[in-house]
């Protein structure tokens, strides 16, 4: 049997899933990795510790299929986005902890730029003003905080790499020949990117300081990078993506306006826009949807929820409401609505599309009504609400308004949250047949590269609907629900005291 | 007669010791307390853990009674976390079969949808989640009356007549619920539609109990041969399955 395998490195745990050529999961093995938090803020991987993961759930998943590496036509690699490691090119050790995405230690870095007059410039060339959210001031950090890495990053004695290159990296034989690669869309999350020529760009890497030496090649999603040669010795690594947009691949989001919506630790919505960089008055990120060899890159549009899956879980382990993350659906049936209270949650702010980062979350409508059965429906409705939101600013961008939208991830095992969130947007919600959207696009990417597949409308084929939830709330209640939720999110604003 | 076992017997000893204790423990508490050996005491402590019915604090180490106690009666999991578990291996399911699957859970005398795939042809088709089938005229019925605690006796159940091919009398529901606990999986050939049939096998967890059954359903010359059992390939992807989402959740745990 000939499967492709997919290495998904995320958040929390890397996993390896295989995939037959119908787009069917054929096995499965993953190991979690630890998070530590050694400053409120800070939020670190040990780079080290996920690559000996991938080492073993790749072997892992073989196994319980009952397969054999001569059996894997092509690895593809889909990873957590903006997750930042630099490493030795002699010894393959990082330099210090990979700081991830949910890290929010550059704003001082970010600040400065704002300070220095170069939002202009960052959002002109790579379609991003400058976040802390992006991989460019992490590096930055790390160049300064580590003594002596600016120099040594000069003579491309270490090397930077988001989580894909790294992997790579290490696949191809590490400080034995190693491959240094990054994919468009990694780097498109960068803030180094020119995101229309897909190369480095010397201003934004002066801006910041950044030697070229260090940084990968770009490539494009499919193309095969390199063999492996070790774990799974002599495969090809046929490609790379950042989580979600392998979603909106995985999702086969091919044409204008197909978009997806993930639901994981964060949720994002992506719209495929085609040819076009987005520039978005609403709150959205323009971003490389994929790059194909010898074909112009496909755009989209990005809309990112900071926190839906990890609501859930603070739900588990912060309030101790439930005992597992699906138990919040048993728990909301207890009740027929939110007896009036809304969560908004505002951690570390609002993103997309309201980006307010002096809000903190808030529990509004408290009654002596109110059970934990309303608390579940209100945690749940937030990320429906959340969507919502983003969906309006995405129609109110592209003028056309969404008519449906494709869903995966693990929180549509949710059919409570799945029918509210159909509700609340009033169109169509459906989930595919494969709802592992995220490590099924990284495996086509890798199968297109070696031919396993042969095209996109192939690909198209595969794509099957596993579920429908139709709307079914009245306009009258909808417009009542979104004032509410609209008022208690106006409550959040500017808690932070500077 | 049989002689007794001596670790459960240890095991209901932890067991008493925590409920009693004012607050979480240690192996070496529990150790000196029931005067047995640390490796001996770890061991049942850690297979207590694994079946739920002792938790470990995640910062201190140390260990208490377990949610699972709270919920002897409930039938062995939350339905959702079933559903969310079975995801993948259900979604395997309809893609090898081309069939409808549905998970289904006892509740009050009927199955409850608790998940639904939807047969992958492109087809218009709605989400029954959450509706109920009677327990006799249903495959997935028929597994959990065959090996779900908690079912009662096939003599309490109405055994109504949906078609001419129902068990609608006590003596052939009797031994079709015979026959399954000897097949370890159940055929419907049209017993609650006329033209629908399914196959449904049942959902394990530790020790071998029954929390639930997968089962796929579709048109009757999909699902069975001219001979009226279950075509090449779906019997055993639908048992394939069902092994699939009992080892996984006991993986995850």
């Amino acid at each position: 049997m000939s499967v492709v395998a997919a290495i998904d490195q995320g958040t929390t745990s890397t996993r390896c899933l295989l995939f037959d050529h119908a787009g069917a999961m054929v096995s499965v093995a993953q190991h979690e990795h630890r998070q530590h938090f050694p400053m409120p803020g800070w939020v670190e991987h040990d780079a080290a510790e996920i690559w000996r993961n991938t080492a073993r759930v790749v072997p892992e998943a073989l196994r319980s299929a009952g397969l054999t590496t001569s059996d894997v036509a092509a690895i593809g690699i889909a990873n957590q986005r903006e997750t930042t490691v630099v490493w030795e090119r002699r010894t393959g050790r990082p330099v210090a902890p990979a700081i991830t995405w949910q890290d929010t230690r550059t704003s001082d870095i970010v600040e400065q730029m704002h300070r220095h007059g170069l939002d202009d410039l960052f959002r002109d060339v790579c379609g991003l003003a400058p976040g802390g959210y992006f991989a460019g001031p992490r590096l930055r950090w790390l160049l300064d905080r580590v003594p002596g890495l600016q120099a040594r990053a000069a003579t491309g004695e270490v090397l930077f790499g988001t989580m894909e290159s790294w992997l790579v990296w290490n696949l191809t034989g590490g400080p034995h020949g190693g491959v240094h690669v990054s994919d468009v869309t990694n780097a498109s999350r960068t803030m180094l990117m020119d995101i229309r020529s897909l190369q480095w760009d010397q201003r934004l890497l002066d801006a910041l300081d950044i030697p070229l030496a260090m940084l990968p090649e770009i490539r494009p999603n499919a193309q095969v990078y390199g063999n492996c040669s070790t774990v799974a010795p002599g495969v090809a690594i046929g490609g790379a993506f950042g989580d979600q947009q392998a979603a909106l691949f995985g999702q086969v989001c091919f044409a204008a306006g197909d978009a997806k919506c993930t639901y994981g630790t964060g949720a994002f919505l992506l719209m495929n826009t085609g040819s076009q960089v987005s520039q978005s008055t609403h709150g959205l990120l323009p971003t490389v949807a994929y790059a194909l060899e010898g074909e112009a890159p496909v755009y989209a549009t990005e809309g990112s929820i900071a926190m839906t899956g990890s609501l859930v879980q603070w739900f588990r382990d912060g309030l101790e409401m439930i005992g597992s993350a699906p138990e919040i659906e048993t728990l909301a049936l207890r009740v027929t609505d939110n007896g009036g209270c809304y969560i908004v949650p505002a951690f570390s702010g609002l993103y997309a599309p309201r980006w307010q980062s002096d809000a903190r979350g808030v529990i509004v409508g408290l009654t002596s009504y109110v059970t934990k059965g309303h608390l579940a429906r209100a945690v749940l409705e937030a990320t429906g609400w959340q969507t919502r939101e983003v969906v309006d600013a995405i129609n109110a961008d592209s003028g056309v308004a969404l008519h449906r939208l494709k869903v995966d991830g693990g929180m549509t095992a949710n059919h409570l949250l799945m029918q509210f969130v159909a509700d609340v947007l009033d169109v169509p919600v459906e989930r595919p047949l494969v709802s592992e959207s995220v490590s099924l696009g990284a495996a086509y990417a890798a199968g297109l590269a070696v031919g396993y597949w042969s095209d996109l409308q192939g690909l198209r084929g595969n794509w099957h609907r596993a579920a429908v939830w139709e709307p079914a709330m009245s306009q009258a209640h909808r417009r009542r629900e979104q004032e509410n939720w609209n008022r208690a999110v106006e409550r959040t604003y500017q808690w932070v005291r500077h | 007669m049989p002689g007794s076992i001596q670790s459960i017997e240890r095991a209901a000893a932890v067991l008493h010791l925590l409920g009693a204790s004012s607050g979480p423990m240690s192996i070496g508490e529990i150790a000196v307390a029931l005067g047995l050996a640390k490796p001996t005491t770890h061991g049942i402590v850690k297979t207590l853990r694994r079946v739920g019915f002792v938790t470990q604090d995640r910062t201190s180490g140390r260990y208490a009674l377990g949610r699972e106690l709270d919920q002897l009666g409930s039938g062995g999991i939350d339905p959702h976390e079933l559903r969310s578990r079975a995801m993948n291996w259900t979604d395997r399911l309809a893609a090898r079969t081309g069939l409808t699957v549905h998970v289904g859970v006892l509740d009050a005398a009927t199955v409850r949808l608790v998940h639904h795939v939807f047969r992958p042809d492109g087809t218009a088709q709605r989400l029954r989640t959450g509706e109920r089938q009677p327990l006799h005229a249903t495959a997935l019925g028929k597994v959990l009356l065959a090996f779900a605690p908690g079912a009662g006796p096939l003599t309490a159940l109405a055994l109504d007549g949906y078609t001419t091919r129902t068990h609608a009398d006590l003596g052939s529901m009797t031994d079709e619920i015979d026959a399954v606990r000897r097949q370890g999986h159940s055929v419907d050939v049209g017993e609650h539609e006329p033209d629908v049939a399914g196959v449904a096998a049942p959902v394990r967890r530790l020790g071998g109990l029954t929390v639930g059954a997968v089962g796929v359903l579709g048109r009757r010359d999909q699902v069975l041969s001219t001979s009226g059992t279950p075509r090449r390939g779906v019997l055993e992807h639908t048992v394939a399955a069902a092994r699939a989402v009992s080892v996984h959740l006991e993986e995850a745990r």
